[in-house]
């Protein structure tokens, strides 16, 4: 099948940067959407013009690095798939494709589709962990018992991948749902409670920080989220900070 | 040369508790002046840069993704072993050393193997201690399960995404440190090159891939923990970026590559579907359970699948040829990977392959679908249900079970598994051989060091599932960091690191050259050209199956298209900015060298053993021969200039603890 | 070269310092809208707050339904609501309310338009949300701007202007009947709240639940119910409400 492609061209942060249109031709419906960027860049690199660049690693849709906005949607059309994962058959002889980079403030473009999000680093290391040292001395693994219910839930927060969907569907590019999994993850359990108070207001703080936008609770995120992280998650946020700055001395 | 394993004294047990008691210490004082750099950020690497910030070094880490978290770690799917017996099912450290030195096909060594037994418990304490979400049963305990070729249950997991899990625990304990300030993360960056000064490891040069900036980063111990070289074939299951450019650039630089040709071909993942492809994507090993591989009897039936004039579904039951329950009665479908592979090969070769490419075999549920649609119905006491009623039910139960995983293979294939068979076919997944360490995982390069995947150690000539996650985390939450100080105790008075040095500015100089050639090349094909040549030649000759004369066939030919490359190759854009183009090329480059000295290895060792099987070495039966007399022993290279000219150490492999056995699944 | 601190880091602060400068501001200089959980946490109280308010305010209105023999007891409403001290209190309760609800609520829309500079060249937003919660902000801007057109047009008068007196009370029933059924442009003020109401109905319609979300109350056997309830508020309310006027321009 043939396509037509208009792709996000900008050459470095600091260019202002413009759509571009591209006619792909006997495009096979099996391949998938990056190996199709694939056989464009072969042919751009092949007529001397500069291939574009996007972020890819794993294609199994689990690293979390690829991040492409598809015909208006995180990841394309096709609800619970990365990018990756979206295979060629989902689109029609003929049509037009749009392909822009993940848009927020705090995820700036380094080049053409690629952006930086570092910014979900910074607010993980801000609190995103248990402070438990590395020695292995720790207690047997058996001695504190999860509720199977609370151990799948932390489980099924915990599967975010870290791909920014949620900041890019976003109309205001908020990332509560990507901090409120990992708030929640160790809120429910028993290991991360101890600093759960702290954890959340760290990382909330991290959040403001980096310019993300506040949550409208439009359910964007977790309607284009590619594993399905659910907005309980950014309720249990909602609630664990209300009561960590509520109890809070300062 | 001669190599020393500095394996400590004493009886197998005792030798890494009366070593970690003996070892040589760095005090507090003293860490916070010692540099230490980490490559890499999987398993091994996050664990090994958060264990040795904690313990005060000031610790470097680089990765080449955006984030430590993208590591390939991410991607391993099925669970981390654990000696722990809480199923009480006879399960000790004794016996998971004894099952990964067989599985490995006595080609490991003894004492490495035994410490990571030993500390496997460790691992899940800890895990668990840091909010890893493993699976537990309705009690609020851990739940384990089988996995391929051993008689326990010490598989520790969180449904099929494991490895995800234990990657974001080691990132989160980096996070923590980063966090601190004791560890500076470098994303982005991609090692160029080792600077070794005075036969010590100094430091790296390191390219900042988004602005192509060079940087040198001084330190008085590198951890190289950059996992494996699987995409030297192209196609595989790693990751597009992994690569074995760090390994390789150490090893240019004096390190030891030791068994580079043990390479570990999967028999379950997704076949390839035309020229454009990528990457191939694995399915559980779990599979195998339920699922029975069969290709047509009749070549005419495969021919005309192939052609699109017939389905699987069309060919009677007499018709199929369910080629491992016919030559391995006894494990059937459950044969180790390695095994599986070659088989499956075999009846491909032989003109019995589906898929357009001829490249694929069936893995049919529908027998297993139908016996446990069969229990399902008398479980609920139906008498004389509908055909369609037990399919129905059987198909429920098959969902429970693999649900994720025939989602998975629909959303690639486009097929639906519970009506028609998958198709499948092995493909390349992990790398066995790797940088040689002794058993403070130490290089022949004072100050060098490799960890996980990267180095050689535990998994001798085959792994056994769920074990790579146990080394990744063995070596660096409870290995490296302690084992480190025994080198660094000399290097307290070294002070900070000259990068201005004669050893920095000549390393920078060949690193810069080298890009300079890549970018201003301007030649007439694209990188991917050459990766994919090398990767069919490497799957032809050095894959599954070797002879003598397709490995030095394949020299020659890896030769040719090395110096086709530098004369050749087309890399786009600028040097000083994001340029992924010339990423791939540098790692393309050392691929062009890494595949030659991988079919030099293939060809001198002249025995089939784990995922080494040389055709002129085998039964009367297709069966691999191991040749113990005369290849005991770990080959480690020394680069002399050229890889096939590369200088053959033997380290010998000596067994005090177990006897060597043939091993046999028919 | 020199050991350089990682690149983007630099071009991140750099890129994000205008946002960053306007965080650290609110976060310090004022603690009632602190962080962005905070300002949500204050849009879920006053508009919850305000909705009791529209039940309230309704019940009275519906009197107006009555026709002349609902008069005296409109009227008698409009006084108590205007004097019993209780609910001058709450009044002033109520004006803080809005007026806090709509400044938080245009807050947090620069604070979103900050967030993505850059717009997308193509949205598909129908894919994942819906229509109402991506347009709060629009739809609170017209509520807001008929609230202001009918306290001049009611509550002013009442408070401050001159009202003809029917049986010892001020009679704000005959202003009202006026304003939708014998003034000129009493079709006009008909649509118009008429379609304030439609814009209220969709603000709550969203809203409602979106209030429990923020504050907290998200569980799998209680917000489909909390939902529901949303619902058919946000279509009762504001259609009881509309009913009046349309009423009254009808049949009166």
């Amino acid at each position: 099948m043939n396509l037509t492609l208009k792709i996000w061209r900008q050459n470095g942060p600091d260019d202002k940067g413009h759509m571009e249109t591209y006619p792909v031709s006997d495009v096979n419906p099996e391949m998938s959407f990056l190996e199709m960027i694939d056989v464009l860049n072969e042919k751009l690199i092949a007529e001397g013009k500069e291939p574009v660049a996007f972020d890819h690693d794993c294609r199994e849709g689990i690293c979390g690095m690829c991040s492409m906005f598809i015909n208006g949607e995180a990841h394309g059309p096709g609800k619970r798939i990365t990018t990756c994962q979206l295979h060629m058959r989902s689109f029609n002889d003929g049509e037009t494709v749009i392909i822009e980079p993940w848009r927020a403030a705090a995820f700036p473009v380094i080049k053409d589709l690629v952006v930086d999000r570092g910014a979900f680093d910074r607010i993980q290391q801000a609190g995103g962990y248990v402070s438990v040292n590395t020695s292995g001395n720790t207690i047997d693994a058996n001695a504190i018992p999860v509720p199977k219910r609370d151990a799948d839930r932390a489980f099924d927060a915990a599967t975010c991948i870290g791909c920014g969907a949620c900041v890019a569907s976003c109309k205001n590019s908020s990332a509560m749902l990507f901090v409120s999994a990992k708030v929640s993850q160790f809120a429910l359990l028993p290991q991360g409670k101890v600093e759960a108070k702290d954890r959340v207001r760290k990382m909330v703080k991290q959040m403001d920080l980096e310019g993300f936008g506040n949550c409208t609770n439009t359910g964007a995120c977790e309607a284009e989220c590619p594993v399905g992280i659910s907005l309980e998650n950014i309720a249990r946020m909602n609630r664990e900070y209300m009561g960590a700055s509520l109890s809070s001395p300062d | 040369m001669k190599l020393d394993a500095r394996i400590p004294a004493g009886p197998l047990e005792k030798k890494w508790s009366s070593h970690k008691s003996n070892i040589r210490l760095v005090s507090p004082a003293n860490k916070r002046n010692i540099d230490i750099v980490v490559i890499g950020t999987g398993l091994a690497g996050s664990s090994a840069a958060a264990s040795l910030a904690e313990m005060g070094y000031r610790v470097k880490a680089f990765c080449f993704q955006d984030s430590p978290r993208r590591a390939h770690s991410i991607a391993a799917q099925g669970g981390i072993n654990a000696a722990k017996n809480y199923q009480n099912d006879g399960d000790s450290t004794y016996r998971l050393f004894y099952d990964t030195i067989k599985g490995g096909d006595y080609r490991s060594r003894e004492a490495n193997v035994y410490r990571l037994a030993e500390v496997s418990a460790n691992i899940i304490d800890q895990c668990v201690a840091q909010g890893v979400p493993f699976a537990r049963d309705y009690g609020g305990l851990l739940d384990n399960r089988s996995f391929g070729g051993v008689q326990v249950s010490r598989t520790f997991y969180a449904k099929g995404q494991t490895g995800q899990q234990l990657l974001l625990g080691a990132y989160s304990a980096l996070n923590r440190q980063i966090g601190k300030g004791n560890v500076k993360m470098y994303n982005r960056h991609e090692m160029m090159d080792i600077v070794v000064e005075d036969g010590k490891a100094r430091g790296i040069i390191a390219r900042n891939l988004a602005t192509g900036e060079i940087e040198r980063h001084g330190a008085h111990a590198v951890l190289l923990a950059s996992g494996g070289y699987g995409n030297v074939f192209f196609l595989s299951t790693n990751a597009m970026g992994s690569n074995g450019s760090a390994a390789w650039k150490a090893h240019r630089r004096g390190a030891l590559m030791a068994n580079p040709c043990f390479t570990q071909i999967h028999p379950t993942c997704i076949p390839q579907s035309g020229e454009y492809q990528s990457k191939l994507t694995l399915m559980s090993e779990s599979l195998r359970n339920d699922g029975r591989i069969w290709v047509p009897k009749n070549k005419k039936d495969a021919e005309a699948i192939r052609a699109g004039q017939m389905k699987p579904t069309d060919i009677k039951e007499e018709d199929r040829d369910y080629y491992l329950e016919r030559r391995y009665p006894s494990f059937g479908n459950l044969v180790p990977r390695d095994v599986a592979s070659r088989a499956a090969k075999e009846r491909c070769d032989e003109g019995y392959g589906v898929n357009a490419t001829g490249q694929a075999v069936y893995l049919d549920f529908s027998s297993a679908i139908e016996r446990y649609g069969k229990t399902e119905a008398n479980q609920m006491g139906l008498e004389n249900p509908s055909r369609e009623k037990i399919i129905e039910l059987g198909e429920k139960v098959v969902e429970a079970k693999y649900g994720n995983l025939f989602e998975m293979y629909q959303k690639i294939k486009d097929v639906n598994p519970y009506k028609s068979p998958m198709m499948i076919y092995p493909a390349v997944h992990y790398t066995m051989g790797g940088i040689w360490v002794d058993y403070n995982l130490m290089t022949n390069i004072p100050g060098l060091y490799a960890l996980g995947e990267a180095n050689f150690s535990d998994h001798g000539a085959n792994r056994l599932g769920a074990s790579a996650l146990m080394q990744g985390l063995a070596d660096g939450y409870f290995v490296a960091p302690y084992t480190v100080g025994d080198y660094l105790a000399d290097e307290i008075r070294t002070g900070d690191i000259d990068i201005n040095s004669d050893a920095f500015v000549q390393t920078e100089k060949d690193v810069v050259e080298r890009i300079d050639k890549l970018i201003n090349n301007k030649g007439t094909k694209t990188v991917d050209h050459y990766h994919r040549a090398l990767g069919k030649i490497m799957w032809d000759k050095c894959g599954m199956a070797r002879n003598a004369e397709g490995l030095k066939e394949a020299i020659v030919e890896i030769q040719a298209l090395r110096e086709e490359f530098w004369k050749e190759v087309n890399v786009p854009g600028r040097k000083d900015m994001y340029n992924p183009e010339l990423d791939k090329a540098g790692r393309v480059a050392d691929f062009l060298e890494l595949g030659e000295l991988m079919c030099l290895d293939a060809l001198t060792r002249e025995e089939s053993c784990g995922g080494h099987f040389r055709e002129e070495h085998q039964t009367e039966e297709g069966e691999a021969m191991r040749d113990d007399k005369n290849f005991a022993f770990a080959s480690c290279w020394k680069y002399t200039g050229e890889p096939s000219k590369a200088e053959l150490i033997k380290e010998e492999l000596t067994f005090e603890n177990v006897e060597l056995k043939t091993r046999s699944y028919k | 070269m020199t050991q350089s601190t990682p690149y983007f880091c630099a071009a991140n602060i750099q890129y994000c310092l205008p946002t960053k400068k306007l965080n650290i501001i609110m976060a310090t200089k004022s603690a009632i809208l602190g962080s962005s959980l905070a300002k949500k946490y204050w849009m879920a109280l006053t508009g919850l707050f305000l909705s009791v308010f529209l039940v309230v305010h309704l019940a009275g209105n519906l009197v107006l339904l009555m026709g002349e023999a609902g008069r005296d007891n409109f009227n008698a409403y409009a006084e108590f609501m205007t004097t019993f001290p209780v609910i001058k209190i709450t009044s002033y309760l109520l004006y803080a309310s809005i007026l806090f609800h709509a400044i938080d609520g245009f807050l947090l829309t620069i604070q979103n338009r900050k967030a993505r500079p850059v717009k997308y060249h193509y949205e598909k937003p129908s894919a994942n949300s819906g229509w109402a919660s991506r347009n709060m902000a629009f739809l609170g801007t017209i509520v807001l701007l008929f609230i202001v057109g009918h306290m001049a047009t009611f509550w002013w008068r009442m408070k401050f202007g001159e009202l003809p007196m029917a049986n010892g009370y001020k009679d704000l029933y005959t202003v009202v009947e006026t304003y939708f059924t014998t003034a000129s442009t009493a079709w006009l003020h008909v649509l118009i709240y008429v379609v304030a109401m439609i814009a209220i109905g969709f603000h709550l319609w969203h809203g409602f639940q979106s209030a429990f979300q923020s504050l907290g109350v998200n569980h799998p056997k209680y917000t489909p119910v909390i939902k529901k309830v949303g619902q058919i508020f946000a279509v009762a309310i504001p259609a009881l409400f509309a009913i009046i006027p349309v009423y009254m321009f009808l049949f009166f």
